[in-house]
């Protein structure tokens, strides 16, 4: 039994099941991130450990102690939200005191509390303006700093980087996870950017469609997604998915594509596959594990160098984005970026099949 | 808003760049000063009642019945104003106007305060504790706005005998009270829908309760609909005849009331400056209430249909 038990918990409004059986377990100390599209089912079930919503079968236990029935003040738990929800009518110091002073913590202890999340965040020449004075950084921190003083079992957070700017984004983000390692309390926290996720967590849940697609660590889920929704949700630019059969080459099992000018390519697999020939998969292979013959994996033991019409190119400064007709669709591969290579012309694309993924095409569920 | 023409250059026509050469400066000013012209006539016309009502007010009865209503004062005075306040016949006693404008305040105070925090707490339910039924019960809310006064009255008084609240200041402040609520819910709803849930849910977590969150977090930003509702209750309550004719007695009657039988109570000659200075009392109140938060009235009113 875990630090945050959630177990076979569901929400249903009416008919509408929004929220399917649900099991996430995590230690004291983690950091989950839920994560998905709009509509996914994430910020409900935040909502649902944090008390605003009600669970609708099923249980949520802190500490092993169930919290069915338990108001949200009596949790134990502290919450970020994404529009801040900072009281427009107090000052900043009165918004963090807030709390403290409806639990009935004296006024000196409540100074005393207020002057260290000051000095944490470094929100301390703020402490007496209102929040419509503040930037969207400065109130991000204060809405943080409400929520630190409460000392919470869990700290609950709703897309609280999503109103900022992309260079604040960043750096917030950073700051989350340094006070994350300096506080080490167990940290929820809802996003819809998969970078989020992957550089902020211990453990990700990726959902879709209300049900949990798939809970790990950041590199399982990277490295290993269970179907074809987490690999092509999670990664920036996302995994290459294209369609390919199983076929052998030089005594190995391998799989055939059809490259843009209509000839076939043969991609040996690292390993399995054996004896199933003429099966007709989905073929996953992130960006990187694609790319120019001196930039692969030297280390690579399945490497495959094909000679692929380039479509179109995307210098990024640091990379350049190549793009390729494989099995009928668009690949990306990602090259050095100093790699002389050119729009309409043939180019050797080193392949690493080490990295590679196949799912079925019918369940879009991992095959290997 | 910075970049929308002004008002004024809409009024003039002169929204679009003036075409450079070609018209003289007074030909380019004249629609403004035609403007001007119109609107001050208009201005004055309007001002015309008031006039009327002030310059007579402070004249002696013989000068009006000479035929002078519309000549200033040829002799000031304020005798029709003390004898309107405390000693013109109303009905059958010649107290003046002042028991009945003690009663208008005591009717109108608590009827406009509870009226405003039922609507409240009302708008404060229907937006942030959203329960089964919620719409029905708005729309039965909105549809007592629209209920006209005179089919309540038989019911109404029933009740008030029930609760021996009949012919008694409490009973038309109970009145008012309920029927206000239909409004100022509507005010509060609508302003309240607009008021961020997150806070709500935020002050939830802080730990705080119902009644706190309301006192809290949404009374300290309910400032601008606060006053729309006042102004707007307090305006309808005191200018209210029919209620008050029905359901006061002699000893509770609001000035409304009063100051009709104070016209219908002349034996003999009618002293309309004494009509005239007790009416403008009556008004009094009102406009001093609109003086004093106007400038709130149309924020308020503007409140939520505009973000930030």
């Amino acid at each position: 039994m875990g630090f945050l038990d959630i177990k076979r918990a569901t929400k249903s409004y009416g008919a509408v099941k929004v929220l399917h059986e649900t099991d996430i377990s995590i230690e004291e100390g983690e950091f989950l991130v839920l994560v998905g599209p709009s509509g996914c089912g994430k910020s409900t079930l935040l909502n649902m450990i944090a008390g605003l919503e009600e669970v609708s079968s099923g249980d949520i236990a802190i500490r092993g102690r169930s919290m069915n029935g338990v108001k949200p003040a009596e949790r134990n738990i502290a919450m970020v939200f994404q529009s801040y929800a900072l009281y427009p009518n107090m000052t900043v110091r009165g918004n963090i005191a807030f709390g403290m002073e409806m639990h009935g913590i004296p006024k000196p202890e409540r100074e005393r509390k207020i002057g260290e999340v000051a000095q944490l965040l470094q929100i301390e020449p703020l402490l007496d303006r209102k929040p419509g004075q503040l930037s969207g950084g400065q109130r991000q921190r204060v809405a943080m700093g409400r929520a630190l003083t409460r000392d919470p079992d869990v700290f609950l957070f709703d897309e609280p980087l999503s109103n900022l700017d992309a260079k604040l984004r960043v750096d917030m983000r950073t700051e989350i996870k340094k006070l994350h390692q300096k506080l080490g309390t167990t940290i929820v926290y809802v996003t819809h950017d998969q970078i989020e996720a992957l550089t902020l967590s211990t453990r990700i849940a990726v959902m879709y469609g209300g049900h949990v697609q798939q809970l790990g660590t950041p590199k399982e889920i990277y490295d290993n997604p269970a179907n074809m929704f987490v690999a092509g949700f999670m990664g920036s630019p996302s995994m290459n998915l294209f369609p390919a059969k199983v076929t052998g080459h030089e005594g190995r099992p391998a799989a055939e594509i059809r490259l843009g000018d209509g000839s076939l390519a043969r991609l040996p697999f690292a390993q399995g596959f054996e004896g199933q020939e003429g099966r007709e998969i989905m073929l996953g292979i992130r960006p990187e594990a694609i790319t120019d013959r001196d930039g692969a994996d030297r280390n690579a033991r399945a490497l495959q160098v094909i000679d692929a019409r380039v479509e179109v190119t995307e210098p990024a400064g640091s990379d350049i984005f190549v793009v390729s007709q494989m099995g009928g669709r668009d690949v990306t591969g990602r090259f050095r970026a100093d790699v002389p290579v050119r729009a309409g012309e043939h180019f050797p694309f080193a392949i690493n099949m080490d990295k590679a993924v196949a799912f079925d095409p019918k369940t879009e569920m991992r095959i290997s | 808003m910075a970049t929308a023409p002004t008002s004024e250059a809409i009024l003039a026509g002169t929204g679009a760049p003036a075409r450079s050469g070609g018209r003289s400066r007074l030909a380019a000013h004249l629609p403004r000063f035609v403007l001007y012209a119109v609107l001050t006539l208009f201005c004055l016309y309007y001002l015309l009642p008031l006039y009327v009502m002030l310059s007579n007010s402070l004249k002696p009865l013989s000068e009006i019945t000479a035929g002078g209503m519309m000549a200033l004062p040829g002799e000031w005075t304020t005798a029709p104003w003390s004898a309107a306040w405390s000693s013109a016949q109303v009905g059958v006693e010649a107290t003046g106007l002042r028991p009945y404008f003690v009663n208008s305040i005591l009717m109108v105070v608590p009827a406009v305060a509870l009226s405003t925090i039922a609507g409240a707490l009302n708008g404060y339910v229907l937006t942030k504790w959203r329960f089964r039924g919620a719409t029905l019960v708005f729309g039965l809310l909105l549809f007592g706005c629209f209920i006209p006064f005179q089919m309540v009255l038989i019911p109404m008084a029933r009740m008030l005998g029930l609760m021996g609240l009949a012919g008694s200041v409490p009973g038309l402040v109970f009145v008012h009270f309920v029927y206000g609520i239909g409004f100022s819910t509507l005010y509060f709803r609508n302003y309240y829908a607009a008021f961020p849930t997150e806070l709500v849910r935020a002050a939830q977590i802080d730990g705080a309760g119902f009644f706190r969150i309301f006192w809290r977090i949404l009374l300290p930003s309910s400032g601008p609909i606060a006053v729309v509702c006042i102004i707007w209750q307090f305006t309808n309550i005191w200018n209210d005849f029919l209620f008050g004719a029905s359901f006061s007695d002699f000893d509770s009657q609001p000035m409304t009331v009063a100051l009709n039988n104070l016209v219908q109570s002349s034996t003999g000659v009618k002293e309309y400056n004494v009509h005239f200075a007790g009416a403008i009392m009556a008004a009094l109140p009102t406009l001093f209430v609109y003086a004093v938060a106007g400038r709130f009235f149309v924020r308020g009113l503007m409140a939520g249909s505009v973000k930030g």
